[in-house]
């Protein structure tokens, strides 16, 4: 679930970050408010357009999509029975069209880039004594830490399996709460090591008093 | 022993060796559990092993020379400035090699935990970049720049974070056994790359044979040193005192 950006120099990829995330915010609203099985068809080859200028695996684009796929489709017999067979069109095209728009941005853009925009964006909040570079800092470890984390789940599993214990949410639970803690330990230790040293945050009402 | 002769020639300053890190009068506890006992050393020497039975104290030792630890008692100065005092100045002067590779890289693709430190350092983009280029070339990690870590092989892991280190140019660097976790072929690989480094290096091991050519030994057991001094006779004290 990680190594989902696909490397190129490509235009698609060349388009800075914030733009792009922009450009994925004010699409996804303009979606709803436009209605025309036409537009949404247009808009679906503009970004299968952008996909092979991207040169990205198309693979890699139903892979993504797939989880999604398998919801289409009662999306589409709601409407064919409730309203009307060409609301279920307009309305998977949307679905469709603001899912790849997406995957088109995730695949394209560096994990560390959208983390710089996250950073400025959340950093007003720092008057409200929220450390912006912790925010993304935090974010970026969440997604390092859930294979590795997923990963040991599998060996206790495995560990009790072998003392013949079957599936057993309780006792996974606790060693998997040990071993997190002692990764998080590990881990803070690495973090200082190499020298984190974050800008500290003051909140707006310490500052006046 | 002619490798060590072999050294001896080539730095013929190897002999009266500037004072690096200073430990005095150091000890520690973590509860009741006395971890080190009234610890003192010196050390100047390019290639220091340190060896000891596991809770020895060794591991505890190692994460005070930068400032992973601050001393209940005494000082740790290195370099003339104290852990306690510039614990910032120490870190970077100081780098650290962990056991557990999966616990010491921070982000998820390659090229930006190699980023990581370097953006602690506060460099210039530009300088960012040419260093992570010329490191990921070094160590012929290059065609992994863009992978996922948790994908990487156990030796890939354990070079990546021994690069990420590396990277920040650090005077002097500590590992803290680098090698246990890892299979004989990356044991071999992580070895040749530490003999290979230009700094002075601290290295925490089991593995005595990788400590033959060093310039000092120290022996770790209970808290204490026990052996202090070349390799054939710091290990030769050690293995005596297993028997």
């Amino acid at each position: 679930m990680l190594s989902l950006y696909v490397p190129g120099d490509s235009i698609v990829h060349r388009i800075p970050a914030g733009a792009k995330l922009l450009i994925l915010v004010v699409g996804s609203a303009v979606l709803f408010v436009l209605s025309s099985i036409a537009i949404h068809a247009a808009e679906l080859l503009v970004i299968a357009g952008l996909f092979h200028v991207a040169r990205l695996p198309w693979r890699d684009m139903f892979y993504q999509l797939r989880p999604a796929l398998i919801f289409m489709f009662p999306i589409f017999l709601f409407h064919v029975f409730l309203t009307d067979w060409i609301l279920g069109v307009e309305t998977i095209l949307r679905i469709l069209v603001l899912l790849l728009l997406a995957v088109l941005v995730t695949l394209t853009t560096k994990l560390s880039d959208m983390m710089d925009v996250l950073e400025r964006t959340v950093r007003p909040l720092r008057h409200a004594g929220i450390n912006p570079s912790k925010v993304s800092m935090m974010l970026s470890m969440v997604l390092r830490f859930i294979p590795l984390m997923m990963r040991e789940a599998q060996e206790i599993l495995e560990a009790q399996r072998a003392r013949g214990l079957d599936r057993n949410a309780i006792a996974l639970l606790m060693p998997l709460l040990i071993k997190t803690l002692n990764m998080a330990d590990d881990l803070s230790e690495a973090i200082d090591a190499r020298g984190y040293d974050p800008e500290p945050v003051v909140p707006i009402w310490r500052k006046y008093y | 022993m002619h490798l060590r002769l072999a050294y001896a020639r080539l730095r013929p300053t190897a002999r009266i060796p500037r004072i690096m890190f200073e430990i005095s009068n150091v000890s520690q506890c973590f509860g009741e559990r006395h971890v080190l006992r009234d610890i003192s050393l010196r050390i100047g020497e390019r290639r220091v092993g340190v060896i000891g039975a596991n809770g020895s104290g060794k591991s505890t030792f190692v994460r005070l020379l930068n400032g992973l630890l601050i001393p209940d008692e005494g000082t740790v100065t290195v370099d003339g400035i104290d852990t306690r005092t510039d614990v910032k100045a120490v870190r970077r002067k100081v780098g650290f090699v962990f056991q557990n590779p999966d616990n010491q890289i921070v982000f998820p693709v390659v090229e930006e935990d190699l980023e990581f430190g370097l953006k602690n350092l506060k460099l210039s983009k530009e300088e960012i970049a040419c260093r992570v280029d010329s490191i990921l070339e070094k160590y012929k990690l290059e065609h992994l720049r863009q992978s996922a870590a948790h994908l990487l092989s156990g030796g890939e892991k354990q070079m990546l974070a021994i690069s990420a280190v590396l990277v920040m140019e650090p005077s002097y660097i500590v590992f803290d056994e680098p090698m246990t976790l890892l299979d004989f072929r990356n044991k071999k690989l992580v070895v040749d790359t530490i003999r290979a480094i230009e700094q002075p290096i601290i290295l925490v091991t089991h593995d005595m044979e990788h400590l033959q050519d060093f310039e000092r030994v120290i022996v770790f057991e209970d808290g204490r040193v026990v052996a202090d001094g070349a390799p054939e006779d710091a290990i030769r004290h050690y293995m005596d005192a297993m028997a």
